[in-house]
């Protein structure tokens, strides 16, 4: 079927089976390649990206039900001129990447979050991420970051920043 | 100053924060265009004989461009010869010869039986669906005991299902002298090892040369492996390890599968690809532990321990892929931390209708230590004694390094008991101590426990195998290492970089690091084991010693001094008479005028014997005895692995450890029913531990150096693992030993737990 959406900020129309997943839509059709897939019970998180500002994983999605709405990975994370998302920012402070697999989708993840939580406790930040699976890092790095990063943020806006 | 041991961010992360790693299935080169996607049809049944595969169907739908089984394999040479001795870590071979594609029998769930070369993945699912396999079934061998019992065997030419043996039971007069002997039998259960990303191998065959782009620890080893599989010239396949999304020991070199992906290229002459998925990964990727312990320790009522003994079954599961490997390494190490008189060992390593069992974060030393760890704790609960008291009696003291240890290992150096001393003054040991005694006279519903571990493991086990590394300094001043350890998370690019700035005064911005191309770097081992640092990080800096050399005499040439007059500022990077920074000359003029080839040195560094990290590890849970639910509230830990380069990556290799002992401690376990089949083959079944069950760890500084190497460094990725298991699950039985509760196995889950009260509160 024929589906026109918008993919990090760009018009992208593409003729999809009906069957196919919005990972591999983005992965296959489009060779954005930095949403991986680690899972097939829609367990573990590597796929996480936004869909018109909200966290869903992209194997739970189909290609077809992104029709008319907003993509976004982590290759549009970064803003027009190239800077990093504070979340992007915290992960390499905090090293809050190890083999880097699951990266993407967890800092998706913490985007969508803080979104909705500007200031989470680490408690919040754990139960928020428990769709997220790491094996590197034991999360404590993850949710340092994902600490820094609502720091980081709230600060700027209290500079007017 | 130099920068090593200060903190520094990784290099590898701006290309994984923005793009994206570049994993197997990311691949995107030219060659690989058009690749046909692989699909494996696997055995549904845990034993069975093949008597017939019907491909037909599967061939005539649509996209499919071969399906193939073991018969078209007739291209392959014979098996490779059976493996001499029996604890060398690879398959044994002989009668318990692994095949590719299975022909005649398959020996679990999940074995590989044909695969289908298909356009695309969606398409080559369905027809795989579409392969029709008769089975007759045979009983399953399942549990260490069904096969113990050998009524039914897994290999034809063998009288028993135990193929590897060691070691025997006690001497008769072993535990004489002991006041007290404590005995019990223990579960450390099997695990999967779970890397975020699966398996995957790519490849292409084109004028003879096979490559293939594999997700492996040891693009070297891979390489090896598919030569002798296919009977080539290792020199006509290249191996590229791209990014890698962890190993834990699992994707040492290449296993049966990604062999066979490699072989339908050669076959076909064409690129194929294959990414497992999560449900192939949970049944057909090397398993980790499954083993079973029985333990004997005795001392004196006072604390001492005189005598220890372990009996050790390995469930290798349906091929003995490690040999005797993994319980050699458990009988090695099974005296611990400790000083103890008597130490004897015995180990069987036995087959049953389940996943191959492998390396796994740690493979045979977290065994030991979980062993050893729970006899101390047991011998300190019938003497009533403080088991933080019966570990500062029993630990080998400071003075007696370099140390032999009873079971046979020989330690290079530790403090002990200033780590156990460290921890538990970091966890606020009495006070947690008054903590518990005030719950338990209140009789609340949530109790408080504390474990301890006091461990020491065993790192670059394989010294003498060593490692290498190459060094070019270009004649613009920049640098490109070689090395021969491969990262799959650990952040070697960082660190070697590092190790040139602080050797050489070349910026770490202007160090490259290459790992993972048998082109580029045919002469390796690769990681695992903890090796990479003390071995890989050695070949780096003594490569760059001899850069140094060899750059010491071109700077004297053209600065027209002596070359005893000339020093390198580490600092600036600046060539320079002694004390004259006026003089100073960069490495892109020493190198320009070394010729065009700047400078190279290639190191290929052994080491005469293995390090011995060590620490202690406090675990402080609450368990609710209503529900046998259990958090893990605090973990504190000592972790020495000498000196430390990169804190910040150190740090990281602890909590990633620390969190996979915690999640076999609490949570994670592979099941399978009666006849053999997995209960555990999705995430949904199999309990990976995330985010909300985890606190922060609380980790404390302890760097005694080595003598071993010039750095002083032991390795650091799996020693969390082994410290922080044992830990866990002695802090989940003292929670609730007031209630007389004196063991619990693996995984701690809420049942066991619920089970283990009331069991106790009814006797």
């Amino acid at each position: 079927m024929e589906i026109a959406l918008t993919v990090n900020g760009s018009e992208v129309k593409a003729d999809v089976a009906d069957r196919m997943l919005l990972v591999h839509f983005l992965r296959e059709q489009l060779n954005l390649t930095a949403t991986k897939v680690g899972c097939d019970t829609s367990s573990c998180g590597a796929c996480t990206v936004l869909l018109d500002g909200q966290s869903v994983k992209s194997c739970t999605v189909l290609a077809a039900q992104a029709d008319g709405r907003a993509v976004t990975t982590i290759e549009g994370l970064a803003n027009g001129s190239g800077e990093w998302h504070a979340v992007q920012r915290a992960f390499r402070a905090e090293h809050g990447a190890q083999c880097g697999f699951c990266t993407s989708g967890m800092v998706m993840a913490a985007v969508s979050l803080l979104s909705e939580n500007g200031s989470p406790t680490e408690e919040e930040v754990r139960a928020g991420l428990e769709g997220n699976l790491c094996r590197c890092t034991g999360y404590h790095n993850i949710v340092r970051a994902v600490l820094a990063a609502a720091a980081d943020s709230a600060s700027a806006e209290g500079t007017g920043a | 100053m130099s920068i090593l041991g200060t903190r520094v961010v990784r290099t590898e992360d701006p290309k994984i924060l923005t793009v994206g790693g570049t994993y197997v299935d990311d691949l995107r080169e030219p060659e690989l265009q058009g690749a046909a996607r692989v699909i494996f049809v696997r055995s549904p049944i845990a034993h069975a004989r093949i008597t017939g595969i019907d491909t037909e169907e599967a061939r005539q739908a649509p996209g499919v461009v071969a399906v193939l089984t073991a018969a078209d394999m007739d291209d392959l040479g014979p098996p490779p010869p059976p493996t001499e001795g029996g604890e060398a870590p690879m398959p044994l071979g002989g009668p318990w010869q692994e095949p590719l594609l299975a022909f005649d029998r398959v020996r679990h769930v999940g074995e590989p039986v044909a695969i289908v070369v298909c356009d695309d993945s969606y398409s080559g699912a369905d027809a795989a669906e579409l392969v029709s396999v008769d089975y007759e079934p045979l009983d399953p061998v399942v549990t260490i005991d069904d096969a113990l019992a050998g009524s039914t065997l897994l290999f034809d030419g063998t009288d028993s299902n135990v193929a590897v043996t060691a070691g025997g039971p006690a001497d008769a007069d072993a535990f004489d002298g002991c006041e007290v002997v404590v005995e019990q039998t223990i579960v450390n259960q099997r695990l999967a090892a779970l890397p975020m990303e699966g398996r995957a191998v790519a490849a292409t065959f084109a004028d003879g040369k096979l490559t293939a782009w594999v997700s492996t620890q040891n693009a070297q080893i891979a390489r090896f492996i598919l030569a002798g599989a296919f009977g080539m010239d290792p020199a006509g396949i290249r191996v590229v390890a791209p990014d890698v999304g962890g190993g834990f020991g699992a994707k040492v070199g290449i296993d049966r599968d990604g062999i066979i992906v490699a072989w339908a290229a050669r076959h076909l002459g064409r690129a194929v690809r294959w990414a497992e998925t999560r449900s192939e990964n949970l049944v057909a990727m090397t398993q980790g532990r499954a083993q079973r312990h029985a333990i004997k320790i005795g001392g004196t009522r006072d604390g001492r321990i005189l005598a220890y003994h372990l009996d050790v079954i390995q469930d290798t599961g349906a091929y003995p892929r490690m040999t005797g490997f993994l319980a050699m390494l458990t009988s090695l190490m099974s005296a611990g931390a400790y000083d103890i008189p008597k130490v004897q060992t015995a180990a069987r390593t036995v087959v049953t209708n389940t996943t191959p069992i492998s390396a796994y974060r740690g493979a045979g030393r977290p065994e030991a230590t979980a062993a050893i760890e729970r006899a101390v704790d047991l011998f300190a609960a019938e003497i009533g004694m403080d088991p933080a008291e019966v570990r500062r009696i029993n630990v080998v003291a400071s003075d007696k390094f370099p140390f032999q240890s009873p079971s046979g290992a020989l330690y290079d150096s530790g403090d002990y008991v200033s780590a156990l001393d460290k921890v538990l003054a970091g966890a606020g040991y009495q006070e947690l101590r008054a903590e518990q005694a005030a719950r338990r006279e209140r009789g609340d519903v949530v109790q408080l426990g504390i474990g301890l571990s006091s461990y020491v493991e065993i790192t670059a086990a394989d010294a003498a195998g060593g490692e290498t590394g190459r060094l070019d300094v270009h004649d613009d001043g920049t640098a490109t290492v070689y090395t021969g350890s491969s990262a799959h998370g650990q952040g070697h690019h960082t660190t070697w970089a590092m190790l040139v700035e602080s050797e050489l005064g070349i910026g770490m911005d202007k160090v490259t690091v290459i790992h993972g191309d048998t082109d580029l770097i045919p002469l390796a081992v690769g990681t695992y084991g903890s090796r990479s640092l003390q071995l890989g990080g050695v070949a780096v800096q003594k490569a760059a010693w001899d850069v140094k050399d060899q750059a010491r005499a071109v700077a004297a040439d053209m600065m027209e001094a002596s070359e005893a007059d000339l020093e390198l500022d580490a600092e600036t990077g600046l060539w320079q008479v002694r004390g004259d920074p006026a003089t100073g000359r960069s490495w892109a003029e020493v190198a320009t005028h070394a010729g065009a080839q700047g400078f190279t040195a290639s190191v290929n560094y052994t080491e005469g014997t293995p390090t011995f990290p060590f620490g202690a590890h406090v675990a402080v849970v609450e368990v609710d005895t209503e529900t046998g639910k259990v958090r893990l509230a605090r973990h504190i830990t000592v972790d020495d692995a000498g000196t430390i380069i990169s804190p910040l990556q150190a740090e990281g290799q602890r909590h990633g450890g620390i969190s996979q002992g915690v999640a076999q401690a609490l949570l994670e376990e592979v099941v399978y029913d009666s006849q053999g089949n997995p209960q555990t083959g999705t995430l949904v079944d199999y309990a990976a531990i995330s985010a909300p069950d985890l606190p922060s760890f609380e980790l404390l500084r302890s760097e005694t150096p080595t003598p071993v190497n010039a750095l002083g460094v032991k390795g650091i990725g799996e020693a969390g693992t082994i410290g922080a298991t044992p830990a866990v699950q002695n802090a989940v039985i003292d929670a609730v030993s007031h209630l007389g509760v004196r063991h619990i196995d693996m995984p701690t889950t809420p049942s066991r737990v619920w089970a283990a009260i009331n069991e106790a509160r009814g006797s």
